[in-house]
C-alpha cells in the first residue's frame, strides 16, 4: 500500500530542510550554467550587477533578475538555449494565443525529469501499473498529451494515447478498454461526461475512477459537476510549457491545493507591481525557477498567474509546498468598464445558480462604452412556456453576476448545444474590442 | 378536462424555427394550433398537435428543449362578442390570463386555447356559463 501512494516517496516526503539543501545545491550549479552558456542571462545578470558567486544558496535567489514572456519572445528562437541543439531531443511550443509562440527545448534529462513529475501526479491521483490511463489531451507541440503520456509510461499504466477530439471514439475506448484514469482539459471532461450521459451511461456504468485535468482554469463547482457525471475524483494539475509542461504541481487525494515539485521547481510569490516577495499565504504572482533543467532553464520566470502558497501540513504525507488554484492568469483578466473580471468568477456564479458550465463571454465596445454579454445554455428542467419565467431567470442571473463582479452583464439564455464546444482549450472569451484598437 | 400543449425553446436566429418544423414534418405530426412568443434572444413556440407524445420524443431526440403544459380549450361562437364573453367570465373571477390563442375550424365555431394559473377555477367558471370545454381528443379528432 505504502509504495502505491507515492511515485518517489523519499523525495515527495522529504523534510523542508532537506528540500532546501537540494535546492541550494541545484541553484548554485544552475546559475553558473546559465551565466556561462546563455548570453541573454549573462547580460541580464551583469546589468543587475550579480555574479554567479553571489548565489551561495537558495536564499540568495532574490538577487537574480526576473525573466518574463517578453524576454522569451525577444530571445526567440535560440537565445535562451543553454545546451547545443545536438544535445536536445525534442521541442514543444505554446499555442501563441497571446502573441508569438514560446518554444521550449528538452534534453533527454529534461524529458525524464518532466515524465517523473507527471508520474508523481498520476500516482497521487491513485494510479498504479494496474490502471488504464486514457490521455485525451492534444498530442503534438502542445505539452499536455506528451507529458501525461510520459508519466503514465513511467507508472506502468496501460496508456491510451488518444489525443483530443473524436468524442465517439473517446467514449468507445473508455467503455471498451475499461479506462480508469482520464487526462484532458476540464472543459473536455465536462463535455465527455455530457456525451456519455446522453448515450445512457451513468456514473456507475463508467469504469473511470480518477481524472487529471489541467491546461485551463476551472472552478471548484466545475470539479463537483465533473465528479458527479463521471463518478470519479477529479484532480487538478498545473504547468507551463516554459517550465516543461503539466506536472510542475499536482493535487493529492486531499484535493486542497497542488504540491509543487520543489526539487525541480522553486516557487516564489511576489507583488506583481513592485516585484517584492510576499509572505506565505498572501496572494501574488507566481514566479518559478527551474533548478535542474538543462536545455531551457528559466530563472525567476514570472508566470502572470495569481495564487497563494501554503506549507501547512498535508495529510497525504507530501512535504512539498502547495499552491492554490490560480485565481486567474493576468492574461485572462478582462477589464470591462474599468472593473477586473475573471472568467472563473462567471463560471462559479453559473454553477451556483444551477446552470451548466457551457458559456461564452462576449465583450465589445459600442460608442466608446464596453458591452458585456454572456451566452448561457438553458437546461430542459429550467424551460418554461411563459416568457416571464425565463425573463425572471435572466434577471436573477444578472443580479448574481452583479453582486460577484460589481458590474452587470447582459445574459442571453440559449438552447442546449448553442454554445460551441471545444475539444481542447475552451474559448470562453471573445473580446472584440481588440479589433478596434 | 384540459389539453396538453407542447412548448419548444427556439433561439431567435435565422433557420432555428425551421429545424423544429422540419422535425415535426419528418415525424408526420399534424399541427392543430400554434402561437409564438418572442424576445430579442429567444422564442417560445407553442403548439397543439395531433400526437403530442410522438412530437415530444422526436424533438427531444434532436436535442430540443420541450415542455408540456396543461391548458384550457373551449369552444366559442364565431361571431362578434364571442371572445368578449369568455374573457368577461375569466375576469370576473379575478384570474390572470397568461396568454391565449384562437383557431377556426371547418364548422361555424372557433376554438380558444387559454393558459391561466388556476385551471380548476377557470374551468368551473366556464362550465357554470355553459361554455363548452374541449378535451384533448376533441382537438386531435379535428
Amino acid at each position: 500500500m505504502e509504495e502505491k501512494r507515492y511515485y518517489q516517496k523519499e523525495i515527495e516526503t522529504m523534510p523542508l530542510e532537506e528540500i532546501r539543501r537540494v535546492q541550494s545545491e541545484k541553484i548554485v550549479k544552475q546559475v553558473r550554467n546559465v551565466y556561462d552558456n546563455v548570453k541573454y542571462y549573462r547580460d541580464l545578470m551583469d546589468e543587475k550587477g550579480v555574479k554567479p558567486e553571489d548565489i551561495k544558496g537558495i536564499e540568495d535567489i532574490h538577487k537574480l533578475p526576473f525573466v518574463s514572456k517578453s524576454d522569451l519572445r525577444e530571445a526567440y528562437p535560440f537565445g535562451m538555449l543553454a545546451r547545443p541543439l545536438s544535445e536536445c531531443v525534442r521541442i514543444h511550443s505554446t499555442s501563441g494565443t497571446t502573441g508569438k509562440r514560446v518554444v521550449a527545448y528538452y534534453t533527454q534529462h529534461d524529458i525524464d525529469l518532466w515524465d517523473e513529475c507527471c508520474a508523481r501526479a498520476i500516482v497521487a491521483a491513485g494510479g498504479s501499473k494496474d490502471d488504464v490511463c486514457q490521455i485525451s489531451y492534444g498530442f503534438g507541440l502542445f505539452t499536455g498529451g506528451a507529458g501525461l503520456n510520459g508519466g503514465s509510461h513511467k507508472v506502468g499504466c496501460l496508456t491510451l494515447p488518444m489525443s483530443s477530439g473524436n468524442t465517439d471514439r473517446q467514449m468507445q475506448f473508455i467503455m471498451d478498454m475499461g479506462a480508469t484514469i482520464l487526462c484532458c482539459t476540464p472543459s473536455y471532461a465536462a463535455y465527455l461526461g455530457e456525451s456519455l450521459a446522453e448515450n445512457g451511461y451513468g456514473p456507475e456504468d463508467i469504469p473511470l475512477k480518477a481524472g487529471i485535468f489541467g491546461a485551463e482554469p476551472w472552478t471548484e463547482e466545475m470539479r463537483q459537476s465533473i465528479q458527479n457525471t463521471l463518478g470519479i475524483k477529479a484532480y487538478d494539475i498545473y504547468g507551463l510549457t516554459e517550465l516543461s509542461g503539466p506536472g510542475v504541481s499536482y493535487e493529492c487525494e486531499e484535493q486542497r491545493g497542488m504540491h509543487i515539485n520543489e526539487d525541480h521547481f522553486y516557487a516564489e510569490i511576489i507583488n506583481p507591481d513592485t516585484g517584492e516577495p510576499l509572505p506565505e499565504g498572501e496572494i501574488g504572482e507566481l514566479v518559478f525557477t527551474s533548478l535542474d533543467k538543462e536545455a531551457f532553464p528559466l530563472l525567476r520566470y514570472r508566470t502572470r498567474d495569481l495564487c497563494r502558497l501554503t506549507r501547512e501540513k498535508c495529510s497525504c504525507g507530501r512535504t512539498h509546498v502547495r499552491m492554490s488554484k490560480p485565481l486567474g492568469r493576468s492574461d485572462d483578466m478582462m477589464i470591462i468598464r474599468g472593473v477586473n473580471v475573471f472568467p472563473s468568477q462567471i463560471e462559479a456564479v453559473l454553477l451556483n445558480e444551477g446552470y451548466t458550465p457551457n458559456y461564452q463571454i462576449i465583450v465589445d465596445r459600442v460608442n466608446n462604452t464596453d458591452t458585456f454579454d454572456i451566452n448561457v445554455e438553458l437546461t430542459p428542467d429550467q424551460f418554461s412556456d411563459r416568457v416571464k419565467d425565463i425573463a425572471d431567470m435572466e434577471k436573477k442571473l444578472v443580479g448574481a453576476m452583479r453582486s460577484m463582479l460589481g458590474i452587470g452583464p447582459k445574459v442571453h439564455l440559449l438552447p442546449p448545444k448553442s454554445v460551441v464546444r471545444s475539444e481542447g482549450k475552451a474559448v470562453r472569451v471573445i473580446d472584440k474590442r481588440k479589433l478596434h484598437d | 378536462m384540459s389539453i396538453r400543449q407542447l412548448s419548444v425553446f427556439v433561439q431567435n436566429e435565422a433557420g432555428k424555427l425551421q429545424e423544429i418544423t422540419d422535425c415535426l414534418y419528418a415525424s408526420n405530426i399534424d399541427i392543430r394550433a400554434l402561437s409564438v412568443a418572442e424576445t430579442q434572444d429567444f422564442g417560445i413556440f407553442r403548439l397543439i398537435v395531433d400526437d403530442i407524445d410522438k412530437a415530444v420524443s422526436a424533438l427531444q431526440e434532436e436535442g430540443h428543449i420541450v415542455k408540456i403544459t396543461d391548458v384550457i380549450g373551449c369552444k366559442l361562437e364565431d361571431r362578434p362578442g364571442g371572445l368578449a364573453r369568455i374573457v368577461k367570465v375569466i375576469s370576473a373571477i379575478g384570474v390572470n390570463m397568461e396568454y391565449m390563442y384562437a383557431f377556426l375550424t371547418k364548422s361555424d365555431s372557433a376554438y380558444l386555447v387559454i393558459r391561466v394559473e388556476d385551471n380548476d377555477a377557470v374551468e368551473a367558471a366556464l362550465r357554470a356559463r355553459d361554455i363548452p370545454l374541449l378535451e384533448e381528443s376533441d382537438v386531435t379528432a379535428l
